[in-house]
């Protein structure tokens, strides 16, 4: 069974001139199609930057990383848009929806990128705030919604590319308990689904919900035991 | 994406700002409204000129003694005197055949008077052709008659601004006025040319060029014209016309090409001229005028920077989605063009609202030309597109990751 994502002693220094900081120290990771995988670590281990890099925000110092069987740790940030374009679904714990365009327009948005014409566009957004229980909410604007259907809309918008890979960054880090069930209730509903999700984040609770989970210490990554979830 | 997407986001993008979108514009309004004013005001001035020089006659040459320059008075010795043999030379159709009217004019400031109301105005003595040539009607009366010329009457043509300084409303023709002691009996009075900015042909006098000479000069300058106006056959026959008169005269005065001791005078010329004067002024105000434009320009830059950075989430956003730097970098460049068209547009219209208003208040037609308002949107669109490729550049080339970071 080939790798959907793989990682190979992927390293990354950030050289601020006065001192280089060694945030990733040699990362080995492969996630399987269909695996939801955590990734779980506390503020300055590495965890954001190896976040950047999974979702081709950014390209490691050394190493390589392979996203559906291609090279992507070299590539320019043209050529970085178009991957993030195709394969990645991204969730932001700031949700991170432009608040002048309703919640339709917002999951249209990667589509736009993608070059979909309008009326396709639109058929699918609304399928995909469907999926997410939002059909009744396309035409709310991100200030008309509350937290958790925000960060529903956020979640249809990475789920409308039909993306090989979702990315989910602290996604209920500004969620109340209840809405963060909500969404974690989703992303296991999406999982079984058949779709990849990586999950980041610092809560113990939150990353259990997962298949199997990393722990990024220092820039270096180990498997925890699972404990608990649905492994 | 498509440019109909860039536009709409780009549309979205302004409206959601839209005080500030408006302000900005208005630099660039407010110098593109300038700039199609000064030239309108140039254009309109040119055309104002050009329409005097041709209701003075087109084809009209004017020929004076003395001096070589186009307005020429100099001293008139002997060899640069005019004569009304010289009036005559010039008439002969086989020495300037291209010449079709001929009225010699021998004209001094004289003191006329019609009961206690007296008047100095420029006398001229002139021939039964003198209406023809300066292509001018009566309102009143007629002309003299060459029965008249022939004899000396002592008849008289006033021009309305004179017969109405003299007569004030009432009926000039028939009634006798003083020039200089003597009587005569005005025969007609001369329809307005109106107030020209070139010479005032209204307030004179026209009197038979026989009475003139006999009359009212002294003797020893009786023979001396100061003016011959000659009217060539067409436009086109001028400068053929202006080459017959002149070898004529030089042939009769016995000068040479170099010292010809007489001028010739064409109203082409004087348009040149003109034409040269307004271009230098309206490139002088339009340059003025270009500089509002630049500040405009500045203007769009900053607020465009200003937006950059206050959308720095945004475009961190839209580039984690997938948008390429190219496309944010024609997004941008595509709003700053938008603010500036839209500015241009706004100030052509300001422009021909000032142009209707100006108009009438300046007694001047302010033209606002479809090429120069073609001119003033590329203009526009142009300022707006090379202010917006700094800011552009700017939000093309963050870091996605820096972008979604800031909070």
């Amino acid at each position: 069974m080939s790798a959907l994502l793989r990682m190979r002693g992927v390293r990354k220094v950030y050289d601020t001139g006065v001192i280089a900081v060694e945030a990733l120290r040699g990362i080995d990771l492969d996630v399987e199609a269909g695996d939801f995988v955590a990734i779980m670590g506390p503020s300055g281990s590495g965890k954001s930057t190896l976040m950047h890099i999974l979702g081709c925000l950014d390209v490691p110092t050394g190493g390589s990383y392979e996203l559906g069987g291609v090279d992507v740790s070299h590539m320019s940030e043209a050529e970085l848009a178009v991957v993030r374009n195709a394969q990645i679904g991204f969730v932001f714990q700031q949700f991170n929806l432009l608040a002048s365009m309703t919640a339709l327009r917002n999951v249209e948005l990667p589509l736009i990128y993608a070059g979909v014409g309008r009326a396709e566009r639109r058929e699918r957004a609304q399928a995909a705030l469907a999926r997410v229980g939002l059909a009744d909410r396309v035409e709310h604007r991100p200030g008309e919604l509350s937290g958790g259907q925000q960060q529903r809309v956020s979640v249809a918008r990475a789920l409308v590319t039909d993306p090989t890979l979702i990315l989910a960054d602290e996604p209920t880090g500004n969620l109340d308990s209840v809405s963060t069930h909500d969404v974690l209730a989703l992303f296991h509903e999406l999982h079984d689904a058949g779709r990849t999700i990586v999950l980041i984040t610092h809560e113990a609770d939150v990353a259990a919900e997962a298949h199997r989970v990393w722990r990024i210490t220092d820039g270096l990554l180990s498997e925890a035991a699972p404990s608990g979830g649905r492994a | 994406m498509s440019w109909g997407e860039t536009f709409r986001t780009a549309i979205e993008a302004l409206l959601g700002r839209r005080m500030r979108s408006m302000l900005t514009m208005l630099g660039i309004l407010i110098g593109i409204a300038a700039v199609m004013l000064t030239v309108g005001l140039g254009e309109g001035a040119r055309r104002q000129i050009t329409e005097e020089i041709n209701n003075l006659g087109s084809n009209l040459l004017i020929v004076m003694p003395g001096g070589s320059s186009v307005f020429g008075g100099g001293s008139a010795t002997g060899a640069s005197m005019l004569t009304l043999d010289d009036a005559g030379v010039i008439a002969d159709p086989a020495v300037a055949p291209d010449v079709v009217g001929v009225a010699p004019i021998m004209s001094n400031r004289l003191t006329l008077s019609y009961g206690t109301a007296r008047t100095t105005t420029s006398v001229s003595g002139s021939t039964v052709e003198w209406p023809t040539v300066r292509a001018r009607t009566l309102v009143d009366g007629r002309f003299f008659s060459d029965a008249e010329q022939a004899s000396a009457a002592q008849v008289a043509v006033l021009g309305p601004v004179t017969a109405s300084e003299l007569f004030d409303d009432t009926p000039a023709v028939g009634q006798d006025i003083t020039i200089e002691g003597q009587s005569f009996l005005v025969v007609g009075v001369l329809d307005s040319v109106g107030a020209s900015s070139l010479s005032n042909d209204d307030d004179t006098i026209i009197v038979p060029l026989t009475t003139m000479a006999q009359r009212l000069t002294a003797p020893a300058s009786a023979r001396m014209l100061s003016t011959i106006y000659v009217t060539a056959r067409d436009d086109a026959s001028i400068s053929s016309a202006h080459q017959q008169i002149t070898r004529a005269l030089t042939v009769n005065h016995a000068t040479t090409a170099a010292e010809p001791g007489f001028s010739i005078m064409t109203f082409q010329a004087l348009l040149t001229a003109a034409d040269t004067m307004t271009a230098v002024l309206t490139t002088l105000l339009s340059g003025l005028a270009g500089i509002s434009l630049v500040v405009g320009g500045i203007g769009v830059m900053n607020i465009m920077l200003v937006s950059v950075t206050e959308r720095v989430r945004e475009i961190g956003l839209r580039k984690a989605l997938g948008a390429t730097p190219a496309l944010i970098r024609r997004q941008f460049l595509v709003e700053a063009g938008i603010l500036g068209l839209l500015g241009g547009a706004m100030g052509v219209a300001l422009g021909v609202v000032g142009a209707a208003i100006l108009t009438p208040l300046l007694d001047l037609q302010v033209t606002i030309s479809i090429p120069a308002t073609l001119l003033a949107l590329s203009v526009s669109l142009a300022v707006g597109l090379g202010a917006g490729v700094y800011p552009a550049a700017r939000a093309a080339n963050l870091p996605p990751i820096d972008a979604l970071r800031s909070e």
